[in-house]
């Protein structure tokens, strides 16, 4: 009996641990797999007539517009931030005429893009993924598909276009508050010139810097754009998120969590490839 | 097929069958915990008729009408819908035939941001070439018939169980659909509310002449619209034209549904 239990077709702690772990693998492959067709088709439904010009104006201003007292808020306080500890640091080595081209250049090439990416996730992709994963549960997207109408054309393209125009705007409104903020601490409270700020600012600023925040607010647009539609759109489909208004917390969540991330890490790479 | 009244059945939905299953199965989850759904599911859905589709919870009667919709994917066999193997169309294809697909969901699936009158327009103003005179007075008509009148500017949100269902009746018979599939369409309605149901029915059917096909909960009253039944049942699945078919069934688990669900004297 013995011998017979021994070689039992009982699986294995370590059989069953690679059976998960190959399941697990799967499911991210297949998620990849499904992430990369929806930006295909998301891309693809920007060129699809009729054009949904009116959605594209409701979602720049949701987007565009409504995120405009959060990126002031936020671009303020850092370029507040970035004018009293330049100001400190660079006085240390009497170099405090350098803080313009400090606060710029770090708040143009770095801060604006990536922090306007984060709040905008924050702000209109979470919404955006809970908005498409009640539709989806509520089979509202199912009904699209029934009525012959690209669901991709109707509902993602149209956010698709908006964050893409919004977030290069919105940085650029983050750049020139934080800018603004900068100057009003290190120049006004902390007695910098104010001369030099300018100077040194309109001096060391190169079209290829502002063009390098540019690319980048493009690309961190789409990405979020990307994260947060798919995640609310692919929510009845990705495992081990729970079902209905569940399910819709946890993907708003993850999509939210998985943009900043993707910015942050992404930010690295486009640094290193356009400096 | 499984019954011994299906050769009849199916002769009669043969001659001119709307929707053809052959040898359908579909399951659903891991290898090690399979959920099979569908068990070579072979049956007609006959043109201009109304076919109920009964059987208990996770038998798999709302999967059935999402195979046919192209929204799932059978895992072998072949389902033909107006001739076309759904599962094998290419995406243009597949939005092509759906334009004959009128498809009312169980929740009523109305887009929660647009008004009754925006929902029920959505389909003539994306799919058609008519005017915006045309589709006002198109859906303005429509809201008369349905006794939804006065309503229009309403949202979802703001509707009863019963009046959610009928705009999503007059949403999907905006296109003049040939095939109309409805998911639930009485759950959590009143008994007067679903004999409205069923009366709209009836008339928009003898009306558009649609092939009707009604997954119900509601047994044995939606049998009375039935030109054929189709019984789902762990997998398996019969065919009927009629209740007392049912009744009278060779197989106990039928007969033993027939006594449970319809009630001890039900005779059809």
């Amino acid at each position: 009996m013995d011998s017979i239990q021994e070689f039992s077709p009982q699986p294995s702690r370590l059989s069953k641990g690679l059976g998960t772990l190959g399941y697990l693998t799967l499911d991210t492959l297949a998620d990849l797999g499904r992430m990369g067709l929806f930006l295909f088709f998301a891309l693809i439904g920007l060129f699809k007539l009729p054009f949904r010009f009116g959605e594209v104006l409701k979602q720049l201003r949701f987007i565009g517009a409504g995120s405009i007292a959060v990126i002031v808020f936020t671009s303020l306080s850092t370029g507040m931030v970035l004018g009293l500890q330049g100001y400190n640091a660079l006085n240390r080595f009497g170099a405090d005429g350098m803080l313009g081209t400090i606060v710029a250049l770090s708040l143009i090439m770095e801060l604006g893009p990536t922090l306007t990416a984060i709040m905008v996730a924050g702000r209109a992709g979470s919404a955006m993924c809970a908005e498409l994963g009640i539709m989806r549960i509520s089979e509202q997207i199912d009904a699209l598909d029934c009525m012959a109408i690209d669901p991709f054309r109707y509902l993602i393209s149209p956010k698709f276009l908006a964050m893409v125009i919004s977030v290069p705007l919105l940085t650029a409104v983050f750049d020139v508050v934080g800018i603004f903020g900068g100057y009003l601490v290190g120049v006004e409270m902390m007695g910098a010139n104010s001369g030099a700020f300018m100077a040194g600012m309109a001096h060391n600023v190169t079209n290829a810097d502002i063009r390098m925040g540019l690319v980048k607010s493009l690309f961190f647009g789409l990405l979020v754009a990307w994260i947060c539609t798919g995640r609310g759109f692919f929510v009845h489909v990705n495992r081990g998120m729970g079902f209905g208004a569940e399910s819709v917390s946890r993907a708003t969540t993850q999509a939210v969590v998985f943009s900043s991330i993707s910015v942050l890490i992404s930010d690295y790479f486009l640094t290193s490839v356009l400096l | 097929m499984n019954s011994d009244h299906t050769a009849q059945a199916a002769a009669k939905g043969a001659t001119e069958a709307a929707v053809r299953f052959v040898d359908v199965s579909k399951s659903f989850g891991r290898a090690t915990r399979r959920n099979r759904v569908l068990q070579s599911a072979t049956f007609s859905v006959p043109a201009g008729k109304t076919t109920v589709i009964a059987g208990g919870s996770g038998q798999g009667k709302s999967v059935t009408l999402k195979l046919i919709l192209g929204l799932l994917k059978p895992d072998s066999g072949q389902i033909l819908v107006f001739g076309h193997d759904i599962a094998r169309l290419g995406f243009k294809a597949l939005r092509e035939l759906r334009m004959q697909f009128g498809v009312l969901f169980q929740g009523g699936a109305l887009f929660d941001s647009l008004s009754v009158f925006e929902n029920i327009a959505l389909p003539l103003r994306e799919r058609t070439e008519l005017s915006e005179e045309e589709i006002r007075h198109k859906v303005e008509s429509t809201l008369e018939q349905l006794g939804l009148a006065g309503h229009e500017d309403k949202f979802p949100a703001q509707l009863s169980g019963g009046m959610k269902k009928r705009v999503g009746l007059a949403r999907a018979l905006q296109l003049e659909p040939k095939l109309l599939l409805f998911d639930e369409p009485t759950t959590g309605l009143d008994p007067v509310m679903t004999q409205e149901i069923y009366e709209l029915f009836s008339s928009t059917q003898k009306r558009l002449g649609y092939t009707a096909m009604i997954v119900s909960h509601d047994v044995p009253q939606i049998f009375k619209l039935a030109d054929q039944i189709i019984l789902l049942n762990k997998g398996e699945l019969d065919t009927f034209t009629d209740a007392a078919q049912i009744v009278h069934s060779s197989k106990e688990p039928i007969r033993e549904f027939a006594r449970t669900v319809m009630g001890p004297g039900f005779t059809g």
